[in-house]
């Protein structure tokens, strides 16, 4: 049996994290109401809209226990709309975890049409299966960035002009960008060895 | 490597994040602000919404650039804009404006009547209605990154979304029974490119994000919608046509992410307001339907 891990699935690409950590041997599940956060040791707050995926989980009363997970040293990832669901600030009246001492600025790089593919090196991810340092080919759409970072927070990934785009804080975890559309499973890896702890 | 833009994956990948979520028709900038306030995950922006569109008659077009870039101003959510079928040239137009997604729409007056938009040469994704698999395999063979079901727009029935997503979804449940050799004959008869049916099959879903249009006007609706196995709607006419926009609207929002639990839309569909009054598709002359555009 892998660990018990959920995705919240109140809106957003929940399906793509479930379809990978199931992969990976996790015992994966949607989480939509709080009940169905019990005995979880991870979850993952998928990409989609910050403003309709913290709404909804503010009018089921899923952000205290979600809060109150995370006290209980569960690992939390954050991916796009869910890292500025993790930060303490993004500069909008909108709902927010609080979680991760790090503030972000929403669509940082543009609109639409300025999303990008770009190659991240990431030290703290595992070497390819030939023991190579591999770059990480990361999907950016209307991303955020995360423009200052706490003395606890870990910076894991930057691009070229210096913006964090990917941190660690604890078994906390923010990614501006989408694993979960690739094909390189090797983010939801290490979320589940934080879960795992 | 460079950074790469406007790929067929970030196109794509766009309306993964819509999945699972509601997009609203809004006219100006106070209707947008209420749907995000809702919990819109984008909004549709144009002029008219289409029961005017549909009262008013006469050519409906692209709305205005600054009435567009308004919206775009306003809300910190995607906004789409649509063009009439064929219209590159608005398309275009929309594109410099920076929209987030293009609707190549039935709902405006076709500028070509055999033509659709080749949408592979944009940078900004785009979304086309359908009635049928073949109909969605050939707009997503000119590049659609996202389909939905045409319905009957501006009308409040729901009954030609359900037509058209079971057609598509049911249409995808018998391709996988096919043997391979069958698949050449199926395309032919889908008028469907023949490589795209192949994908489909493989897949078991079609190749982009589906969300269902044309007709939603409730909380259950929009939950039938999503149990039929869409990824979404859009509610054009149906929230401010309605009685209590701001509690209807978020009410279709809960719906659709707890589109199996009957508790929860039972509890969001009371007291808010009535729906809009709407119009039986059959007491529409075939003439003045508007799925049936597009080709």
């Amino acid at each position: 049996m892998g660990v018990a891990v959920g995705v919240l699935a109140l809106q957003g690409d929940f399906h793509a994290h479930l379809t990978v950590l199931q992969h990976l041997g996790a015992e994966a599940r949607a989480v939509r109401l709080p009940a169905q956060l019990a005995g979880l040791a991870g979850l993952v707050i998928p990409g989609g809209e910050s403003t309709t995926i913290g709404k909804l989980a503010e009018a089921y009363g899923l952000m205290q226990p979600m809060r109150n997970l995370a006290a209980q040293g569960a690992a939390i990832w954050g991916t796009c709309a869910g890292a500025i669901l993790l930060s303490r600030d993004a500069h909008r009246a909108q709902p927010l975890l609080n979680l991760m001492d790090i503030t972000v600025q929403r669509n940082a790089f543009g609109r639409q049409v300025d999303s990008f593919e770009a190659q991240l090196h990431v030290p703290a991810l595992a070497a390819g299966k030939d023991g190579s340092s591999r770059t990480f080919h990361a999907i950016f759409i209307r991303a955020p960035m995360i423009e200052s970072v706490g003395p606890e927070v870990e910076v894991l990934a930057t691009l070229p002009a210096g913006e964090i785009v990917a941190a660690r804080q604890g078994r906390l975890l923010a990614t501006a960008f989408h694993p979960e559309l690739t094909t390189d499973a090797r983010f939801h890896e290490l979320f589940l060895q934080l879960a795992g702890k | 490597m460079e950074p790469q833009t406007g790929t067929v994956t970030l196109k794509r990948g766009l309306a993964e994040m819509l999945k699972g979520g509601v997009i609203m028709d809004v006219v100006n900038a106070d209707e947008a602000k209420i749907a995000e306030e809702a919990g819109a995950c984008a909004v549709m922006a144009l002029e008219r919404v289409p029961a005017d569109i549909r009262a008013d008659g006469g050519v409906a077009r692209m709305s205005d650039p600054a009435m567009i870039e308004k919206i775009m101003e306003t809300v910190s959510i995607p906004v789409m804009a649509k063009c009439r079928i064929g219209h590159f040239v608005e398309a275009q137009v929309l594109e410099s404006l920076g929209v987030d997604y293009i609707d190549e729409s039935e709902v405006l007056t076709p500028a070509d009547e055999e033509h659709h938009v080749n949408k592979h040469d944009f940078k900004v994704p785009f979304v086309c209605g359908c009635r049928n698999l073949g109909e969605a395999l050939r707009r997503i063979g000119e590049g659609a990154a996202m389909m939905r079901t045409k319905g009957e727009a501006g009308t409040g029935d729901v009954v030609e979304a359900v037509r058209h997503a079971r057609s598509v979804l049911g249409a995808i449940r018998r391709l996988q029974s096919l043997q391979e050799e069958e698949l050449m004959a199926f395309a032919k008869e889908m008028g469907a490119p023949y490589e795209l049916v192949k994908e489909t099959r493989e897949r078991g879903r079609l190749p982009v994000v589906n969300f269902a249009a044309g007709g939603i006007a409730t909380p259950a609706d929009a939950a039938l919608m999503m149990q039929l196995g869409v990824d979404g709607v859009f509610v054009g006419s149906g929230i401010f046509k309605s009685g209590d926009p701001l509690k209807r609207a978020k009410a279709i929002v809960m719906a659709t992410t707890h589109f199996q639990d009957a508790a929860i839309i039972a509890d969001v569909s009371k007291n808010i307001g009535a729906a809009m009054v709407g119009i039986h598709v059959h007491d529409i002359p075939s003439t003045e339907l508007l799925a049936s555009r597009g080709w």
